[in-house]
């Protein structure tokens, strides 16, 4: 019963390590060694990085933000939720609040758009659907992601990060075209 | 007053229980039992209201239940047991007299008045903000409170398991090195320290900020330093149960460390290389950089992963030669076969680390990669993966050590011993589907903390596809089982305590011979060296791991690629 007694050889450190042990070592390092690197690879190579760009900002001005959006390029709307279409490459803002996001929009297939997201109150997390994209949405920091949508269609935007009793029935919206 | 210097020697095992140890020990034990028990029945209600043919309590019951079944099972049931091992592993183990078991005391009694004080505030109704509390979510002050006395008698806990082994060493009641078990222990003592006081650093100011003395945490922050307790403090179980690994692997099989360095070095691994882990749970939050992100999310370079995987190859292996040297050499795996499976110590020992590995430690490297992590982040599949590592790992492995504690420890025959042979299977291959199809669930998009996934009467809604559907049917058929799983052992836990048949209580002593490896190990030792001892099963097993490893976290990143492109 040796794990549990001490070690039978006063100088266990001294004792050569078993071969198969070495092997295993070496191969689950190396394995932990791509793992690694496969991180950095992606930065360079992949297409889905969240960017570094976030900043401080307040409730009340990043509503501000939205709203203005929302009062340049509104053309209609979906369940009492604005629907906007911006130029591509716009700057377009998403606010997560109690408990919506709010305003919808409607993107371009292949063109990229700086999405700011940002919350006006408690924790969210933005999940995309079906395409299955998730962040976190913090009250008090905007980041900003360059999305290129892929596939036309419509996405809905879950909440997945719990926010209360309304947190299931909180849902925006995302409409791809071509 | 006088220190209590007597030891019972249990007649079965030959351990010397201390005598104030024993009973701390088994108050513990119990206390942990109590919380399953009420994780249990809530694990219930949430598995069966995630069922969408099932969804059986109302919203706001629904978020109320999940707060307090991830607050019982997460925090006190695996805490309290964790402490009966620290004493078990230093005294007992050691043959030592516990420091100060009044003290023990008093931090037994903080440890229950704050799981009671926490729970007693989520009832009320005005708590339901999961375990993780978000600021600025409000809870009542009373749910921080009770986790912070909770937090502090865990912590006198580790102090006194510290202390016990200064004892042992001072009052030489052991010869040479800790045993390697013990060692594990120390790892997660050390961590544990290090996480509460992360805890305090962050719980403390929440709790005032409740009270209205401060006016403001930044969700940021929080977050950071809040994992940086929730984190570690997974890293806690791990190094508990693979101790407890190790320690039943030496109980039914005699089995011994294929070699203590690197088992040791394996542990040591854990402390070194886990103070920022934290990062894995902030991978897609805003405000923190790649660079960050990537260093600490791999711990620099996952070598606490390397550890686990080591720990993966010892635990078999060291079975695998133990079983071999008794004869079982045919073929790869006659060691396996012929394994004692109708022994629930050991079943249950082996199951949590086939799920442990396999499911859990798969899982989580994934998911923890950072970009990776866009596609799984608080989806369902991420409740998924922990329930693999420590509702289904430490758990497990916790229920198992049970087995052997209540003979040796409780000095009762076990009852319902048909029962207790099948135990591990059901709770553990129910929680092995629940784990997977939550995970696949996840993948499909399903969020976590979710009461309906239907969004039934929403005009935003939309529909998951139906597969989606079918596997949180499959969630719920297999949460029932691991339930009755689950239930099993407490009947069996609890009934044997208070109905099995009374064993001897051996002899009483105040000078327990000290612990020593016998003399006949010594001079056998490994039998030379390197290259002798054979574990090719296990290495086989170990291989198969690695392989579905490499091609499930490619798969991921293939899966990565074809979501819109993100900069
Ligand atoms: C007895 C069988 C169990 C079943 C059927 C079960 C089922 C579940 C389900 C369905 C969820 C909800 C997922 C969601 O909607 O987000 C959940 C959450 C959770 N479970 Fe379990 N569970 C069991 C045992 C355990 C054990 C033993 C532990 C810990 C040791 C545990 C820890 C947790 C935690 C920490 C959460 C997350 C709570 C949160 O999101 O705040 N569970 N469980
Ligand atoms: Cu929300
Ligand atoms: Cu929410």
């Amino acid at each position: 019963m040796s794990a549990i007694l001490p070690p039978a050889q006063r100088l266990w450190w001294k004792e050569p390590v078993e071969r198969i042990e070495i092997v295993w070592i070496v191969l689950a390092f190396v394995w932990c060694l791509i793992l690694t690197f496969m991180m950095p690879y992606w930065h360079v190579f992949g297409k889905q990085n969240l960017s570094n760009e976030a900043y401080r900002t307040t409730p009340q001005a990043f509503a501000a933000k939205a709203q203005a959006v929302v009062d340049k390029w509104k053309v209609r709307e979906v369940g009492g939720v604005p629907v906007v279409r911006p130029p591509a490459g716009a700057d377009i803002y998403l606010v997560g609040r109690l408990w919506q996001w709010w305003p919808a929009y409607e993107l371009k297939k292949g063109e990229s758009y700086r999405l700011h997201l940002s919350s006006l109150d408690w924790q969210h997390g933005f999940s995309l659907q079906p395409v299955n994209i998730n962040t976190q949405v913090l009250p008090g920091y905007e980041m900003v992601i360059t999305i290129t949508p892929n596939e036309a269609g419509e996405y809905t935007i879950v909440c997945n990060e719990y926010c209360g009793i309304g947190h299931h029935n909180m849902l925006g919206k995302i409409f791809v075209v071509d | 007053m006088a220190v209590d210097r007597t030891f019972r020697i249990c007649p079965q095992t030959g351990l010397a229980y201390h005598r104030s140890a024993e009973q701390l020990m088994k108050a513990h034990a119990v206390a942990g039992v109590v919380a399953l028990l009420v994780g249990g029945v809530l694990a219930l209600f949430v598995a069966l209201t995630r069922w969408p043919a099932v969804h059986m309590l109302p919203a706001d019951r629904f978020y109320q239940a999940l707060t307090a079944h991830g607050i019982d099972m997460l925090i006190f049931w695996i805490i309290f047991f964790e402490i009966a091992v620290l004493y078990f592993t230093s005294s007992t183990l050691l043959r030592a007299r516990l420091a100060s078991p009044r003290v023990g005391w008093a931090g037994f009694a903080l440890m229950v008045i704050g799981a009671l004080i926490t729970n007693w505030a989520i009832l009320r109704g005005k708590s339901s903000v999961m375990m993780t509390s978000y600021v600025p979510m409000p809870a009542e002050p009373s749910f921080y409170l009770g986790l912070i006395l909770f937090a502090v008698g865990a912590l006198i806990g580790c102090f006194i398991f510290l202390a016990t082994l200064v004892i042992a060493r001072y009052e030489r009641t052991y010869e040479g090195s800790i045993p390697l078990v013990t060692f594990g222990a120390l790892t997660a003592c050390i961590i544990a320290i290090l996480t509460i006081a992360n805890g305090a650093i962050i719980l403390i100011p929440t709790w005032l900020w409740s009270l209205g003395y401060i006016s403001n945490i930044d969700p940021l922050m929080y977050r950071v330093v809040w994992w940086a307790l929730g984190h570690p403090s997974q890293q806690i179980n791990v190094s508990a149960h693979v101790a407890v690994w190790y320690a039943i692997a030496a109980i039914v099989f005699g089995a011994k460390p294929m070699s203590e360095k690197v088992s040791r070095m394996a542990f040591l691994l854990y402390i070194l290389f886990l103070q920022l882990a934290s990062a894995h749970h902030l991978l897609v939050d805003p405000g923190v950089s790649a660079e960050w992100k990537m260093f600490n999310t791999s711990y620099a370079m996952y070598l606490a992963v390397l550890a686990s995987m080591i720990h993966g190859l010892t635990v078999p292996g060291s079975i695998e030669v133990a079983q071999r040297r008794k004869g079982y050499t045919k073929g790869l795996f006659e060691w396996l076969r012929k394994a004692p499976w109708g022994n629930p110590v050991f079943s249950g020992m082996f199951i949590s680390l086939v799920v442990f590995g396999f499911l859990g430690g798969i899982s989580g490297v994934v998911m923890g990669t950072e970009q990776i992590n866009i596609i799984i982040h608080n989806t369902i599949y991420v409740p998924g993966h922990f329930h693999a590592t420590v509702a289904t790992g430490t758990t497990l492995a916790f229920m198992a050590l049970t087995y052997f504690l209540i003979p040796t420890l409780f000095r009762r025959e076990l009852i319902m011993q048909g029962l207790a042979k099948w135990q591990p299977y059901i709770f553990g291959i129910s929680m092995a589907v629940l784990s997977l199809f939550m995970m696949g669930a996840g993948t499909l998009g399903v969020a976590r903390r979710h009461w309906d996934m239907a969004f039934a009467g929403n005009p935003l809604g939309f529909e998951y596809p139906t597969t989606a559907y079918l596997m949180m049917g499959l969630v719920g058929i297999a949460g029932v089982g691991a339930v009755i799983g689950g239930a099993a052992y407490i009947l069996i836990t609890v009934g044997s305590i208070l109905f099995g048949r009374k064993l001897p209580a051996g002899e009483i002593t105040t000078q327990p011979e000290p612990v020593r490896a016998p003399v006949s190990e010594a001079l056998e030792g490994h039998g030379g060296g390197v290259g002798v001892l054979e574990a090719r099963g296990t290495f086989a097993l170990a291989m198969l791991l690695l392989v579905s490893f490499v091609i499930y976290y490619f798969i991921n990143w293939k899966y990565l690629a074809s979501v819109w492109g993100l900069s």
